[in-house]
């Protein structure tokens, strides 16, 4: 084989294997969505519980993905759960916005959701959302149902 | 012969080989930069090693595709979780098989192929003919193969996981009826770009350099006789296919231990 053919098949095989890196970076990974270097500004929120929020987790605005987590931690003062998320700079929101942790269908991932209130002024970037509301945790649940019970029953049965 | 000495002997005789290899291994990089220069000899070894095992790689990994996407369903229908069919199939394959299968797969194809031409050319002395013309038979031979070896076997990799997700995306829409965009967009929430897609080059390339250089290395201390070629290839096989299993074992714990 000449070497002018040897060196278009190689061109070919390389080709072939960057577009399928290319391929799949695009098609059936998340390299659109979200990538490095993409303009976003950091937020954050203090939460009693987290429950099994994860990062890298959306955070949805009317369900709409607006951003990502970036990291989860806990502040060893207050014990409560500090989730910071980089939100895409075409959204803003208003400055007493709350945040949800909410979960995807019944037994899907769980995500913060961002519900916008009404003032003028917006979030600055790096300002912690204050507003929040926690996790749904099964066992408190349960507990609190038995409590009610119980204390229904302590009462006396009225009609 | 008492069973102390025995011991000893045989200590000796592992650290030797391990000895030699090394050696080996640190003069076939010392090569490198020479070979480099002349990048023809790279290209033809590229299409000896590359795209000669195009064939094996894509079929392997469509029918891998095919019956990953087929097994896993049955699974994932009991939970009513048919949707992630593409995910599953997606990351077991960019993230473990591709590299995996594909190295075993360099091993059988293309690692043997370098062991037996080597060795026979030791065997017909050409090696030794280059030696007495002062050709460094590392920097003309040995160089040019791997770096070739070190480039094909990324690129088959993640044409092996491309040609399996695209068998998988064949038998979840057009034989099961998932819907193809929740196909796609389950797999771009779930995969990441360095994470998933990233580590998996870098393991290929890693299994690249392990096959390689076994397969260089048996041919280029081969006995010279038949006998000695033909035993030369099978240990290269076996050889690269444990250090392949035993390497996935280090690299996924190293990569993928911590949960997101």
């Amino acid at each position: 084989m000449s070497r002018r053919t040897t060196e278009i098949l190689v061109g070919l095989f390389v080709m072939l294997g960057l577009v399928a890196l290319v391929f799949v970076s695009l098609k059936a990974a998340n390299l659109t969505s979200f990538s490095i270097g993409s303009a976003t500004y950091p937020l954050s929120a203090r939460f009693d519980n987290i429950g099994g929020l994860k990062a890298r987790a959306p955070v949805r605005s009317a369900g709409v993905v607006v951003g990502r987590i970036t990291g989860i931690s806990l502040d060893p003062k207050s014990f409560q759960g500090v989730v910071t998320m980089e939100i895409e700079r075409g959204y803003q929101f208003p400055k007493d916005t709350s945040a949800k942790i909410l979960t995807a269908g019944l037994l899907g991932d769980q995500y913060i959701g961002l519900e916008p209130g009404g003032e003028v002024d917006n979030l600055a970037p790096g300002t912690t959302i204050t507003q929040t509301q926690s996790a749904v945790v099964l066992e408190n649940l349960i507990g609190q149902f038995l409590f009610n019970k119980a204390a229904e029953a302590g009462s006396g049965q009225k009609p | 012969m008492n069973p102390l000495q025995g011991l000893g002997a045989w200590t000796l005789t592992v650290l030797r080989g391990w000895g030699h290899a090394a050696i080996f291994f640190v003069d076939l990089l010392r090569a490198l930069p020479a070979s480099l220069r002349r990048f023809g000899l790279v290209i033809t070894q590229v299409h000896a090693i590359g795209n000669r095992s195009l064939l094996i790689i894509l079929a392997s990994g469509l029918a891998v595709g095919f019956v990953l996407a087929l097994q896993m369903y049955y699974a994932l229908v009991t939970y009513g979780a048919a949707e992630s069919l593409g995910l599953i199939v997606n990351l077991s394959l960019v993230r473990e098989l591709g590299p995996v299968v594909t190295a075993l797969l360099f091993a059988g194809r293309a690692g043997t192929s370098l062991t037996a031409e080597i060795g026979l050319m030791k065997a017909g002395e050409q090696i030794a003919a280059m030696e007495l013309m002062a050709i460094d038979p590392r920097q003309r031979v040995l160089a040019p193969r791997f770096i070739g070896g070190i480039i094909s076997m990324p690129l088959l990799a993640i044409l092996f996981s491309t040609v399996g997700i695209l068998g998988a995306w064949v038998v979840a829409v057009g034989l099961i009826g998932i819907d193809a965009g929740n196909f796609w967009s389950i797999q771009q929430n779930g995969v990441d770009v360095w994470r998933d897609v990233g580590n998996g080059v870098v393991k290929s390339a890693v299994f690249g350099v392990i096959c390689t250089a076994v397969a260089l290395y048996q041919g280029y201390e081969t006995e010279a006789t038949p006998e000695g070629v033909a035993y030369a290839t099978t240990r290269t096989v076996v050889i690269s296919s444990l250090a392949v299993l035993g390497m996935d074992f280090v690299l996924t714990a190293l990569m993928f231990s911590t949960p997101r």
